[in-house]
């Protein structure tokens, strides 16, 4: 089986967010970028999925060379190979066009990404590639198992979730609890090093939106403390203060 | 031109997110000078439909396929791709689900147009067509440009407010043959509470932490929310040790909410769960370290133990109706 995982690059979940040169860049000092975490499921559940019926993995990312060690991280976890289109993310239709060009004539049984990148949130590559390399796409997908041709999927829905029966290949956006996130060890650290990472350049230059500036949300006011032996004052003051009962 | 928006239902009835996309769309046709059409997939009754009329959007297209029962995101793709075309759409508004991000990115290739997803109030087309999003799962917004002719927007909750109007509905009914290929997913089963309010939904949501001690405590939690008619969540640890189904765990990596009030019950704050509901609008903290981070987060606090107060404040909403 011939398994493709999409991964971001992004902010480590407890960064704090800030912005320079008048709210026009993502201010970066101090943050600590890893894989996104969705997009981490992912890869665990593609390396289980190797590791019971065979195959290989192969990562993607579409990022510049400072992201490399993200890469790295993702081989040493277990991923075989790995290629990095060699550009800035733009947004989400610029990531699916490259990623679906490399893609297009590999044949992969499978492709997962994450449900969305924690980054802007997009939620979109998974289904953006889908249409784009005409293959079925399914998201959230909270648990895969393959049989032969056919993947048994469940996906979360509002209050629940459906059991899906597909066969391959098809594009996934996964998240938690597919799997269990790997700890790389000392044996896939140093085989990561020399793990083959391909650099391609970015082909088709697709492009429809443009990010003008950002804001932080305005700051919190004080918190009002009640009395722990009144809480009966809570549900009085949110009806008539807050009036949201 | 006409401004498109597609209305999600759950169990027969109009999702609330879909209102107040409905009439997002109303008041964006109106700035645009054009006019705004909903589309409904599956089977509804004129009763619930007319909840549409009642948001802002008068014109219905209802495609009632048999087929298209349960919410399949790549037919309605297909779906919505033809009708947008038919109905020279320039903006096509989705509300933000599971099933509308799946939509989305298909719909975007399909209509050969610009997309943002999690849009927080109308756009500015003061000079070209800028909508502002959340963006780091709640932690700041970006104002983006779309610059293709047709735009998509799938909206965050609370975007704008649905409009209570009295206007009666001209309901349309289509057929749209979807190709075989959408159908390759098979849906074998569905899981799915009944009659509860939906995380996503709520108006008002009740969540507990691990400070509960275990499951056969949440009735302090779900009495509270039944006498609030709220949702319930949880953190991620109590969904991950089984206390609670994964559904309802709020944050970075479970369900993002934004409701009118969230309250907390014996949850630290730690800022992956703080990601998932920092845009509601008020929230409460339950907890008996006044140090936990949370409180930096709150409107209103209680620094004490969620068995003592909890009972009392159920006692104190039980009483409110
Ligand atoms: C990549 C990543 C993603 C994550 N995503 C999420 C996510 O999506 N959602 C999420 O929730 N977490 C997430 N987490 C985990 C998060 O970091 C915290 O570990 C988690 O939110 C803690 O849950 P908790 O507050 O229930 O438990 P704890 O941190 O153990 O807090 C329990 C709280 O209960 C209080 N308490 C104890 N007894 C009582 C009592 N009798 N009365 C009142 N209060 C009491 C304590 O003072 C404490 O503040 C993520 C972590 C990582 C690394
Ligand atoms: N720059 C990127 N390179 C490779 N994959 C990406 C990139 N950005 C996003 N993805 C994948 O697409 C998923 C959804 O991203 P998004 O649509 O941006 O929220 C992520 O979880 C990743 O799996």
């Amino acid at each position: 089986m011939k398994i493709l995982v999409c991964i971001s690059c992004v902010p480590d979940t407890t960064s704090k967010i800030s912005f320079t040169d008048n709210n026009t860049k993502f201010n970066s000092s101090g943050i600590q970028y890893i894989i996104g975490p969705y997009d981490e499921y992912a890869l665990s559940r593609a390396i289980e999925l190797k590791e019971a019926h065979g195959g290989t993995v192969t990562v993607i990312h579409v990022g510049l060379a400072d992201n490399e060690p993200i890469i790295r991280k993702a081989l040493a976890i277990g991923a075989d190979d790995a290629i990095r289109i060699n550009a800035h993310p733009h947004d989400a239709w610029f990531v699916a066009n490259e990623i679906a060009a490399v893609a297009a004539s590999e044949n992969y049984d499978l492709i997962l990404t994450g449900r969305e990148s924690i980054d802007f949130n997009g939620g979109l590559v998974h289904s953006m590639l889908g249409e784009l390399l005409n293959l079925p796409s399914l998201s959230p997908v909270m648990k895969l198992d393959i049989n032969g041709k056919m993947a048994l999927v469940a996906r979360e829905i509002e209050g629940g979730k459906e059991y899906i029966e597909i066969a391959l290949p098809f594009v996934a956006g996964c998240q938690e609890p597919i799997a269990e996130w790997k700890i790389p060890n000392m044996r896939g650290i140093m085989s990561a090093k020399t793990k083959p990472l391909k650099v391609v350049e970015p082909s088709v230059h697709k492009i429809n939106t443009q990010t003008l500036s950002y804001e932080l949300p305005p700051a919190k006011g004080a918190c009002k403390f009640i009395d722990p032996s009144t809480p009966e004052q809570l549900i009085e003051l949110l009806k008539t203060e807050a009036k949201v009962l | 031109m006409s401004v498109l928006v597609f209305a999600e239902g759950s169990e027969g009835q109009i999702k609330n997110s879909s209102l107040e996309a409905v009439s997002y769309a109303a008041l964006l046709a109106e700035k645009l000078n054009g006019k705004a059409v909903a589309t409904v997939i599956g089977s509804y009754t004129n009763e619930a439909l007319s909840a549409i009329g009642k948001a802002g959007v008068t014109k219905v297209l209802h495609v009632a396929d048999e087929k298209l029962a349960k919410p399949m995101a790549m037919p309605y793709a297909s779906v919505l791709a033809e009708i947008a075309q038919r109905e020279n759409a320039e903006v096509v508004l989705l509300p933000r689900s599971s099933l509308c991000d799946s939509i989305a990115g298909r719909l975007a290739k399909k209509l050969d147009a610009s997309i943002a997803t999690g849009v927080t109030e109308l756009p500015d087309i003061s000079s070209g067509f800028r909508v502002k999003k959340s963006i780091y799962t709640g932690k700041a917004y970006a104002w983006i440009e779309l610059t293709s002719k047709v735009k998509i927007l799938t909206l965050a909750k609370n975007a704008v407010a649905p409009m209570q109007k009295d206007s009666a509905i001209s309901v349309e009914q289509l057929q749209i043959s979807v190709p075989d290929g959408d159908m390759a997913a098979r849906i074998t089963q569905t899981e799915k509470a009944t009659g509860d309010i939906l995380l996503t939904e709520a108006r008002i949501v009740v969540s507990g932490g691990r400070g509960l001690k275990g499951p056969e405590n949440w009735h302090l939690v779900t009495e509270l929310a039944k006498a609030l008619g709220a949702a319930t969540g949880c953190s991620k640890p109590v969904s991950d040790m089984n206390w609670r189904p994964h559904h309802e765990h709020v944050g970075q990596t479970g369900v993002k909410v934004s409701p009118d009030l969230y309250i907390a019950i014996g949850i630290s704050g730690a800022i992956q769960h703080l990601a998932g509901v920092n845009t509601s609008k008020y929230i409460v903290v339950i907890n008996n370290d006044a140090d936990a981070p949370f409180f930096k987060a709150a409107d209103y606090g209680i620094v004490g133990d969620a068995f003592q107060v909890v009972p009392k404040l159920i006692e104190a909403a039980k009483k409110l109706k």
